[in-house]
């Protein structure tokens, strides 16, 4: 099937199978490698990317239900080679140690504070709640994440 | 001048990458030129737990969309090998005759892309004839169903089979005026790291080229050299990005060991990556040890006795997991207390389960939950408060070697101060004062403190050395080559930072280069918290010598007596004592010695023997006594490692153990009906611990440097885990303490605590 779809601001027009992911098309037919996939079953939030700006489980959803979306990854965050202020805020508060989670936590964190710009710990802990890393314990994610809040 | 780097909160040099375009793990390597071509292999699995093969079928397999070929073990002429821990356990990499845990492997399957492999593995035909399920650790010990015939039992390695002292049963209590026992399951988890397995394997030249995601590359090479029959420089393994281990990714497997084999009978470059589902049932579990415990002493809360008998669940084969309970639980038995008696037993049985491997703490976090948990029972015995009869019974403050009695030396040691520490920042009086409150006020929400106080081994398995080398090329910039193996520990940050503190070569212009054996032949690998004090102190001793040996060049340079060259490290260049002006760089100093290398130095560090971090932990939980749900609320680690490096790191490196010994406390268990059919095998079921379940941690800093590397460091990497599992599993107990619960096993999950507080007030 015939997708276009806006991956980074730029416009690609695919021939996609049916059953292909949307994680599958980002990382496979677009080469977009830093998308990563870290479970079978919407658990882990490591596909997370950005659909119209709103983040979404790339694994949850076929690349055809994408047709005519606006999709960014964590390769489109950084603008001239400056960081996003959330990739800023992960590095200067170690949010990430093998780095697995880290695109989709990034992209997780940037969703919840797009929908609460100053959130409670508390909230930050909830909505995060379906992003798993296994290396941090969470604790310098959460604390990234208020930083990124704070400095807005 | 400026004082050392080390000791500084530096940010890490490799976020950049991970943040923008993510990492390169080996499914990330498309545009390697080497994979081109590339066929995919998916492996048929077990559906069962215990049986006999009748019959393999794969004909169907081989009329399926895509697929290139398939195998069986003879197949691919496997026989089978020995286990290394136990030569009478023998196995294939694919099963012959027999298969002994669900998930393990049957036959594989080559196709163009990886879901055809997928699909076609489902018409794959097995005739099983099945054989007893051994689930129960205990049945299996005693069954005379044998997982491995020629073992002649179940049994497949033991203190006393090995000629250690047994446990001499009540008989080491008879002085004792107050005796406990217990019964502790510390259960069955899974490592989970955030990146399954996956490995590519290709032939170039007569040479096996192998990426696999791993924690030894140059242990991989060996097993790989082995599985292959090949000569060791006939095999090179590279390490891409590694996605997380916790010990689970230090060997390869049989899904990695098979793949120089199916690469050469297909005459392609073959990748392998596994689902979630199958890494849950094909990557090592950690723990699974049963404990029975009796602690005797006095009235007043002094200790005299402890005698600790272990059964190691080793699963479906003798792996690493066996080995655990005799050579890392039972050395630590004796933890942090001077008691008189001291005896412990361990015994490794198979069962028709996933194989135990090592997972962060690897036998040290059951030795710490068994003796924590054993004080508590002790204190509530004698109604005293637990961190009483911890003081009364801690070893006092020792500073040099101290040899317990169940025959380790221990190198410096300070648990009181820990434990002070802790219970400060925790306010642990307060903390009691409110739990009196909501007692008497009958409160639904109880409140509950668990404290433990521990201490560890590091750095303690052979080879205690490691390789390290520093370049510096031409344009001044330097390589550190180490064979330790970072897949999330900071190496490149904290190993440029000691480099850096001896060369004043900027971090910025150094790089570290791990996992490939063709660049570094010789490595440990990253395991067992042994990183920083070997290779740590490798890169520290190869810079001192690299200085060295560029000061001799420097004063040829300079015309200068060498003893007069001085370094200086905030500029990187050397000179005359007192004439600063002059100066050789490392450009300089490294073109001189050879304008297309540079300057080389390499050397191994050996330790004079392992390290034994301690610390203390507090948890602090809420417990609902209606619906038996915990909510962990404060968490206060002091955690004494040495002398710090780089503190960032460190933080991280506690936080994240802490996360994964509360998981273990709270919420995971890899389980098994009684069928020996997972039932926990996504992250969904497994209750895979998240952010919502975690309060922020409040690391407490204490540093007791070791005398035995000049760095002064002890591992970290997995103290968090070993403090903390006995701290919140001992808070969700606490708060049930006057309704008489005593003991919950591990998860203390809303069923298991509602059922305790159900049967205590029956």
């Amino acid at each position: 099937m015939k997708v276009s779809i806006t991956v980074n601001g730029k416009e690609h027009h695919s021939d996609v199978e049916p059953r292909t992911l949307l994680v599958h098309y980002i990382r496979e037919t677009l080469e977009l490698t830093g998308t990563n996939v870290g479970c079978d079953t919407s658990s882990c939030g490591a596909c997370t990317i950005h659909l119209n700006g709103e983040a979404v489980k790339s694994c949850t959803m076929l690349a055809v239900q994408a047709d005519g979306d606006s999709v960014t990854t964590i390769e489109g965050l950084a603008k001239d080679g400056v960081m996003h202020p959330m990739q800023t805020a992960f590095m200067e508060n170690h949010g990430l140690q093998c780095g697995y989670c880290t695109p989709g936590m990034v992209m997780a964190a940037i969703g919840l504070l797009n929908e609460n710009p100053k959130p409670t710990e508390e909230q930050v802990r909830m909505g995060l709640e379906g992003n798993l890393c296994r290396c941090t314990g969470y604790h310098n994610i959460v604390k990234s994440v208020l930083a990124a809040a704070s400095s807005k | 001048m400026a004082g050392s780097i080390l000791g500084n909160r530096v940010l890490r040099k490799e976020d950049p990458k991970f943040l923008t375009t993510g990492g390169k793990y080996i499914e990330d390597l498309n545009d390697e030129p080497m994979f081109a071509g590339a066929l995919h292999v998916t492996y048929v699995r077990s559906t069962v737990a215990h049986a006999k093969i009748i019959n393999i079928d794969l004909s169907e397999c081989k009329n399926a969309p895509g697929v290139v070929a398939v195998f069986t073990a003879s197949d691919l002429g496997l026989e089978e090998e020995a286990s290394g821990f136990n030569a009478a356990a023998k196995r294939a990499h694919l099963a012959i005759g027999k298969v002994r845990w669900v998930g393990e492997l049957v036959a594989a399957i080559v196709t163009e892309r990886p879901d055809q492999g997928e699909d076609a593995t489902e018409r794959a035909i097995i005739d099983y004839e099945t054989l007893e399920p051994l689930i129960d650790l205990e049945h299996a010990m005693t069954s005379m169903n044998l997982i491995y015939e020629e073992c002649g039992s179940n049994i497949v390695m033991g203190t006393v089979e090995m000629g250690m002292p047994d446990n001499t049963g009540d008989e080491l209590f008879k002085d004792c005026e107050v005796v406990v026992k217990g019964r502790f399951m510390n259960q069955r988890v899974a490592p989970c790291p955030l990146e399954a397995r996956g490995s590519a394997a290709t032939w170039i030249d007569g040479r096996l080229i192998q990426w696999i995601s791993t924690q030894h590359a140059q242990g991989v090479r060996n097993e790989v050299v082995k599985a292959n029959k090949i000569d060791a420089e006939k095999v090179r393994i590279i390490t891409p990005d590694v996605g997380g281990g916790f010990g689970a990714k230090i060997s390869a497997y049989s899904e990695e060991l098979l793949l120089g084999n199916i690469s050469k009978n297909v005459g392609k470059p073959v990748r392998w990556r596994e689902t979630r589902s199958e890494s849950m049932v094909g990557l090592g579990h950690g723990r699974a040890q049963l404990q029975y415990i009796t602690i005797g002493g006095t009235k007043e809360g002094r200790v005299t006795a402890y005698q600790l008998n272990a059964i190691q669940d080793s699963g479906g084969w003798v792996d690493v997991g066996t080995v655990l309970a005799p050579f890392m639980t039972r050395p630590m038995a004796q933890g942090v207390y001077d008691i008189e008696k001291m005896e412990c037993r361990t015994t490794s049985v198979v069962t028709n389960t996933t194989p135990i491997v090592a997972y962060r703490g690897a036998g040290r976090p059951e030795a710490t939950a068994a003796i924590e948990r054993a004080m508590d029972l002790f204190a509530a015995e004698i109604g005293k408060d637990p961190v009483d009869v911890r003081r009364m019974n801690l070893i006092p403050k020792f500073m040099q070697p101290y040899a317990t009695k169940i025959g380790h030396v221990y190198d410096v040691g300070d648990y009181g101060t820990a434990l002070d520490k802790a219970l400060a920042v925790a306010k642990y009086s307060e903390a009691r004062a409110e739990q009196a409150e909501r007692r008497k006020r009958g409160d639904k929400i109880q409140l509950g403190i668990g404290v433990s106080v521990y201490v560890e081994i590091t750095g303690g398995v052979d080879p205690m050395q490691e390789h390290a080398k520093v370049n510096v090329l031409p344009n001044g910039r330097a390589v550190v080559y180490t064979g330790t193996s970072p897949h999330g520990q900071g190496h490149v940050t904290s190993w440029a930072m000691i480099a850096s503190s001896e060369t004043g070569i900027s971090i910025e212009d150094i790089d570290v280069v791990w996992g490939d054996t063709d660049l570094v032949p010789s490595g440990g690998g990253t395991m067992g918290s042994r990183s920083l004090q070997h290779g740590g102190a490798a890169v520290q001793k190869v810079s001192i010598e690299l200085v060295d040996e560029a000061r001799k060049l420097a004063a040829k340079l300079l015309e200068a007596n060498e003893s007069d060259v001085v370094l200086d490290k905030n500029t990187g260049a050397f000179h005359v004592a007192g004439t600063p002006a002059i100066s050789k760089s490392w450009s300089d100093i490294a073109t001189a010695a050879d304008t297309k290398t540079g300057l080389t130095q390499e050397g191994i560090f050996v330790a004079s023997s392992a390290t034994f971090p301690f610390g203390s932990h507090v948890a602090i939980v809420e417990v609902d006594t209606e619906t038996g749900q915990v909510k962990h609320r404060r968490h206060i680690a002091c955690d004494d490692a040495g002398k710090v490096v780089n503190p960032l790191i460190l933080d991280g490196q506690i936080h994240g153990g802490i996360a994964q010994g509360t998981a273990q406390a709270l919420l995971e268990e890899f389980r098994y009906d009684q069928d020996g059919n997972p039932i926990t095998t996504n992250f969904a079921d497994y209750t895979f611990i998240s952010a919502a379940e975690l309060p922020s941690i409040e690391v407490v800093h204490m540093e007791t440097p070791t005398f035995v590397n000049p760095l002064g460091a002890k591992g970290i990497g997995e103290s968090g885990s070993i403090g903390s599992t006995p701290a919140v599993q001992s808070a969700v107990i606490d708060a049930l303490l006057h309704l008489g619960v005593r003991h919950i096993d591990m998860p203390t999950t809303p069923e298991r605590v509602w059922s305790a507080i159900a049967s205590a007030s029956a």
